[in-house]
């Protein structure tokens, strides 16, 4: 049973993880690009805390929060955000593009959706149990491909979980530049059972999950809107929203300030010092890791 | 001192100020932001009707230009990175390219789209990629790309110009590059084919015969250049350099030209080399051009681009690899 303590602590180490990636960007440690989960910490631990261990995980460009969430190594990831050999993936993906056991993810908006679409019927092909989960955002129903494969996922009824996490922007294009329409019917009109829900209380989204998962574990494809809010930049940078506008929903919609007076402070404060250490031991391993070597010929 | 950046954002303002057929499409173009890579900053401010951003939908994106091509505008397209053009392939492959020649030449679509290619900025396998070798070889379309020598904005006015659709290919690395000035040349004599899409030949000033001749384009100019001037200096080799502006299709002459004076060849990409613009360079330059040209091809590995710094530098092609290949082409 997941108890409130371990849905802080799944919030907390996301966080910390990725105030400390963008924090070491100014150190010259990490280069490229990163996309930060901050703000959406309260989706990965209410729908990991629904999933089961065998179930597969495709996930987009925001993967570390995912990844996280999913029980990932915090220093296997950082080492792969520093381009090193004990990176996830050998420093080959970075960022993006990172694979471990069922988690998978890339940096192709929509691609990723028939992918896990196709992982969603070999589970049910070999009878697993297991179902299919990908991550998109709002923007990412822009593709097509997500179309093409909701309807199949329909008519064979694919064990496949649709999570749409609506942060209300792609990169700099705001939904209503971007969305027409309404996005759970988007779902509705191929017969996919939807689930919706605005909430950045991880206990308000933690029942909708379960439902969302259990459906899709049932046989059918399910869907699941989650509206949240981005924190930081898209990337590095790149935030022309106003100031004032994100300081508002941070006051607003924090995930961790949401949660935190539920848990005892004093077993609180030894989680956050359990995990600032993790953290720094994560990031202070990796960057004395070995840069990697190209074996060919 | 004008960066291609500014060359190519100059260009784009210019074109909606001249043509009122002309839009430009795109993903995050609007101001303040600009696109990614701020090539179109400013447009959305002064010609707000004309600079559409679209959601996330490069397959939407493209087969609206070729609608709006076909029944008369002149859009221009910018897709995020080069490498999302995989998701445009079926509208510029069998779409676009085809038009013309399949309705017995009574239309035209006057399209560009201009695709920022390439790596070394850490961006890891789906944003580093120069995937044009890929389409260069699809009849009906036009591939040209920029370079810090000639005018960008002239290249992508004259693509805009164009009646035909028209792959523009630039390099990330490029954009934040100067122009190139008199003083940044001293060591070469330039010269210029003319025309649209000029193919430039560089020689080494004073030096009437050269050991080999560079051909390449883009942003691997600038890494031919540094080539050629350590290899001038430090092995007493001298390079013509032969930079296109047009890819595809193959237009030889003045390549051939410069072959018939240094008798070597060595093709430089930063696209996977096997099957690449050099390969067909290297073809029909044994098929077509003087003969007893030695030949070798530059370009990236056969495999994926990686995040790693220490990867991604061992797989791109490097000044030191166009040195060695040089100096291999030179053996007896
Ligand atoms: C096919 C494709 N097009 C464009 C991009 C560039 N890109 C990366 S993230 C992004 C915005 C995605 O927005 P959204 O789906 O809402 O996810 P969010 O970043 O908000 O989590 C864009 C345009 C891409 N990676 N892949
Ligand atoms: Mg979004």
């Amino acid at each position: 049973m997941t108890t409130n303590l371990d849905l802080y602590r799944c919030m907390y180490l996301i966080r910390q993880f990725e105030e400390r990636a963008l924090a070491e960007f100014s150190t010259g440690k990490l280069f490229g690009t990163t996309h930060a989960y901050i703000g959406q910490e309260a989706d990965a631990a209410a729908l990991f805390a629904a999933l089961g261990p065998d179930d597969v995980i495709f996930s987009n460009h925001r993967c570390h929060g995912h990844f996280l969430a999913y029980g990932g190594d915090p220093y296997r990831l950082a080492a792969e955000l520093m381009g090193r050999a004990t990176g996830l993936v050998g420093g080959r993906g970075g960022s993006q593009h990172i694979h471990w056991r069922n988690f998978y993810s890339n940096g192709i908006q929509g691609g990723i959706v028939p992918v896990a679409t196709g992982i969603g019927l070999a589970e049910k092909a070999k009878a697993s149990g297991a179902i299919s989960v990908v991550f998109l955002g709002d923007g990412t129903l822009g593709e097509g491909a997500l179309y093409e494969s909701i309807n199949i996922a329909s008519l064979w009824q694919i064990p496949v979980l649709y999570v749409v996490e609506n942060n209300r922007y792609a990169q700099t294009t705001p939904t209503e530049l971007a969305v027409a329409g309404s996005m759970a019917d988007r779902f509705k009109a191929f017969g996919i059972e939807t689930w919706e829900a605005a909430s950045s209380d991880v206990l308000t989204l933690l029942p909708v999950a379960r439902e969302a998962v259990d459906h899709a574990r049932s046989g059918g494809p399910a869907a699941c809107i989650l509206h949240t809010y981005r924190f930081s930049a898209h990337s590095k940078g790149d935030d022309p929203r106003d100031p004032a506008e994100i300081a508002k929903i941070r006051v607003e919609h924090d995930p961790l300030t949401i949660h935190a007076p539920r848990i005892d402070s004093v077993a609180r404060a030894s989680v956050e010092a359990e995990i600032d250490a993790l953290i720094d031991d994560a990031f202070t391993r990796a960057a004395n890791d070995p840069f990697p070597t190209l074996n060919v010929e | 001192m004008t960066t291609v950046l500014e060359s190519l954002n100059s260009a784009l303002h210019t074109a909606l100020e001249t043509d009122p057929r002309v839009y430009v499409l795109g993903e995050d173009i609007l101001d303040p932001y600009g696109g990614a890579f701020k090539i179109t900053r400013g447009l959305s401010t002064r010609f707000p009707e004309r600079v559409l951003t679209t959601p996330i939908s490069e397959a939407a994106i493209m087969g609206i230009c070729n609608g709006m091509a076909l029944r008369g505008l002149r859009p221009v397209a910018e897709v995020m990175f080069g490498d999302f053009v995989t998701l445009m392939a079926d509208q510029l492959i069998n779409h676009a390219a085809k038009f013309r020649w399949m309705y017995n030449d009574q239309v035209r679509v006057p399209l560009v789209l201009r695709l920022p290619m390439g790596g070394r900025r850490g961006y890891g396998p789906t944003h580093s990629q120069s995937l044009e070798k890929h389409l260069l070889g699809a009849p009906g379309l036009k591939a040209v790309a920029p370079n810090s020598l000639g005018s960008p904005a002239d290249l992508l006015l004259a693509a805009i110009a164009d009646d035909d659709p028209v792959l523009f290919v630039e390099h990330k690395l490029l954009y934040t590059r100067p122009l190139l000035e008199e003083k940044d040349l001293l060591d070469w004599k330039v010269s210029d084919s003319g025309g649209a899409y000029p193919t430039f030949t560089l020689r080494t000033s004073n030096i009437e015969a050269s050991h080999l001749t560079i051909a390449t384009y883009g942003y691997n100019f600038e890494l031919a250049r540094e080539a050629a001037r350590e290899l001038m200096y430090e092995y007493e080799i001298f390079s013509e350099i032969v930079l296109f502006s047009q890819l595809s299709p193959f237009e030889l002459n003045p390549l051939f030209d410069s072959l018939r004076r240094t008798g070597r060849l060595l093709t430089l990409e930063e696209g996977a080399a096997t099957l690449g613009w050099g390969a067909e360079v290297a073809a029909r330059t044994a098929e077509q051009g003087p003969s007893e040209v030695r030949i070798r091809r530059l370009g990236a590995r056969d495999l994926p681009i990686a995040n790693a710094k220490s990867l991604e530098d061992a797989i791109l092609p490097s000044v030191q690899d166009i040195i060695q290949t040089a100096r291999i082409l030179l053996e007896k």
